[in-house]
């Protein structure tokens, strides 16, 4: 029986229950298991529940040592800006030793971070950085967009060999929505159809899933029918669902919260240049954050990002529907 | 009781000939240069100079205590049982590579043979090794995991952070720092602080409260006795240590760095061809830990000229053979680069 949660509810749920599946799955991370009281402690113990320092080359180094023999640990990063002071384990550690090892190891971790922050929280700690992840063979990274995917993506995350970047978005936190009970995976690599349309196909992560099927709405009563597809995992990336999908309508717009030339928007938009370009017919549109870093104060934060009027705006752009759009 | 009473005449002649076949190992790598110039590609570190630390340490282990090296870690398989021609055939990038020659010199793992893996990136394996003590802690397995780096390492983050976090966790890891003088191409002396100021490395122990101790490196049986306490140390749960273990590198950090056409060949040592202090590198060779502990063990009996001049044969053969492995060994088939990725 699905149940109605949280996206955090959702995620902590799916840890939860792989933890009580498999005891080599471990938890830890900073500020986390701080007293007898808390509830993964009492359930879980020391051994398995663990607080770190301030250490994050550390607290993924020793991740990936353990993995490497026998464990499946969970890091809890809270940001992913936080994995930026310890890169040469996330990009060219954890990736890398099963390659290097000619397939003798492997590497199951799961780096767990909130990204895309858009709430004020300025230059340091609400990026979109999944684009570094995604570009580095070796690295899986999910994106889920709703509870159910975010329960879903974690159970697969937990369980997959390889060493996988969970990106949970801040803003989603508190979204309720319905989630199947027990052992409700997902596997990587596989879109999800989150709005079916014949007129133009929308692609689109995390937050901005939310923000594209409020503008399809919002279109629908203009009469527009707007496909949007969330690819829920980035690496693998699920071209071919994306790729039918502008086979049938012809006209796409990528919507991404991160800057333009650090988006996923850009690596889709060159495989559908590659591989239907002759369906096309309009140009690719991109609506991404500006290439700034996040500002500040809400007006500057607001012009940076994207939404549902800019959204409405270049999809009508496609669709030569708005004389005056760019 | 004293370290060569406890090891026994067997041992000790095991660990005199571990110390040979690593040093055998190294002068073939070295000779490839000369001999097959371009079967080596890219950068390779040798070991020599470290034959008695290496083994030294590595007496002490249980069977299956994961030993965790850095990217200059062709000595530590050779001494676990991992078949030298086949890291030969690895360095030399071919198909019968440990590694399937997806990895090279910096890059060795054999996992069968308590060898996790390696990284070529200074440091960062101290947390690895970190690591695996937290598997060998939550699984209570018994192991002990023997982390080795450099004197290079110990100023990066991912030492500190590591040794902090292993000390409050109380992980069973001896954390073992090779001081050879040189980090890279830079003496020592240019960038330690503890160095500076007249005081041994393993001072860094102090700031998280666990052991440190300094060794002479080029002694097996004192290097034995450190880690032992060490070893010991962390099976009963006590936690980490680290012990300093001084040698000097006999090579250069690593074949010169050419750009193709021109063949990698092997330069000369630091001290002579950037600081020139010939002397430096003289008394180190004078001190050489391989005829010093064959002198001994003839010198206490344990050992004749005879029985040492068949263990040396012996290693020969060994290497010779694991050349010519190497050089017959085929190159792997182009398209598979495309696996490993993932699982």
């Amino acid at each position: 029986m699905p149940k109605e949660m949280m996206y955090g509810e959702a995620i902590a749920t799916a840890i939860i229950e792989e933890m009580q599946r498999d005891p080599d799955v471990i938890f830890y991370g900073q500020n986390m298991g701080m007293t007898e009281r808390d509830p993964m402690l009492k359930m879980f113990g020391k051994d398995r529940i663990r607080i770190t320092p301030i250490s994050e080359t550390a607290e993924l180094g020793v991740a990936i040592g353990a993995a490497l023999t026998g464990l499946r640990p969970i890091v809890e990063l809270w940001m992913s800006e936080f994995m930026l002071v310890a890169f040469d384990q996330v990009l060219n550690e954890a990736p890398r030793l099963r390659y290097m090892s000619g397939g003798q190891v492997k590497v199951p971790v799961v780096f767990k971070a909130g990204y895309g922050f858009a709430a004020g929280w300025a230059g340091q700690h609400s990026n979109s950085l999944y684009h570094l992840f995604m570009g580095t063979p070796g690295l899986k990274v999910a994106l889920p967009s709703t509870p159910a995917d975010a329960k879903g993506l974690m159970k697969a995350a937990i369980r997959d060999d390889n060493p996988v970047v969970y990106l949970q978005h801040f803003l989603l936190t508190l979204e309720k929505g319905d989630v199947p009970d027990g052992d409700y995976v997902i596997p990587f690599g596989v879109a999800d159809i989150k709005r079916v349309g014949s007129d133009v196909t929308i692609v689109a992560t995390g937050w901005m899933v939310q923000k594209s099927l409020m503008a399809a709405e919002t279109l629908a009563k203009e009469g527009i029918s707007a496909e949007v597809i969330d690819p829920r995992t980035i690496a693998p990336l699920d071209v071919n669902s994306i790729v039918n999908s502008v086979k049938k309508t012809g006209h796409v717009v990528l919507v991404d919260q991160a800057p333009r030339h650090g988006s996923v928007a850009v690596v889709i938009a060159g495989e559908i240049a590659e591989h239907a370009f002759s369906h096309l017919k309009a140009p690719v549109r991109l609506v991404t954050a500006a290439d700034t870093p996040v500002p500040f104060s809400e007006p500057l934060e607001k012009y940076v990002l994207p939404d549902e009027d800019k959204i409405i705006q270049a999809v009508k752009s496609v669709l030569q529907r708005h004389a005056t759009a760019v | 009781m004293q370290p060569a009473q406890q090891l026994g005449n067997d041992r000790l002649i095991w660990m005199y000939t571990q110390m040979l076949r690593i040093r055998e190992f190294e002068e073939r790598v070295k000779r490839t240069f000369v001999e097959h110039p371009g079967v080596i590609r890219g950068h390779t570190h040798l070991g020599d100079g470290a034959e008695a630390s290496i083994v030294g340490a590595l007496a002490t282990r249980n069977d299956g205590d994961p030993v965790m090296p850095s990217y200059r870690c062709h000595g530590y398989p050779i001494v676990l049982g991992t078949p030298t021609n086949r890291i030969m055939a690895e360095l030399y990038g071919r198909r019968d590579g440990l590694c399937k020659g997806f990895g090279g010199s910096m890059h060795l793992a054999d996992p069968a043979h308590d060898f996790p893996g390696t990284t070529g990136i200074i440091g960062a394996g101290i947390a690895h090794a970190a690591g695996v003590a937290l598997t060998a802690q939550v699984k209570r397995t018994g192991q002990v995991v023997y982390s080795f780096f450099g004197d290079g390492s110990s100023k990066q983050g991912a030492f500190h952070e590591s040794l902090n976090l292993a000390a409050v966790w109380r992980l069973p890891v001896v954390f073992i720092l090779e001081n050879n003088e040189y980090q890279a191409y830079t003496h020592v002396g240019l960038e330690d602080a503890n160095y500076v100021a007249g005081q041994p490395l393993s001072k860094k122990a102090e700031a998280y409260s666990i052991p440190g101790a300094t060794v002479d490196g080029t002694d097996p049986l004192a290097v034995y006795e450190e880690v032992k306490r060490a070893a010991d140390r962390a099976r009963a749960g006590h936690g980490p240590s680290l012990i300093e273990s001084k040698f000097y590198r006999l090579s250069a950090h690593g074949n010169a760095i050419t750009v193709p056409p021109v063949p990698t060949q092997f330069p000369k040592h630091e001290s002579i061809e950037v600081y020139g202090r010939k002397a430096e590198f003289e008394a180190a060779k004078a001190n050489d830990p391989i005829p010093k502990f064959r002198d001994k063990l003839v010198g206490g009996g344990i050992l004749t000229d005879t029985q040492a001049g068949e263990i040396e044969n012996k290693v020969r053969e060994e290497m010779d053979e694991a050349v010519r492995f190497g050089l017959a060994s085929p190159l792997p088939q182009p398209e598979d680069a495309l696996k490993y990725v993932f699982t």
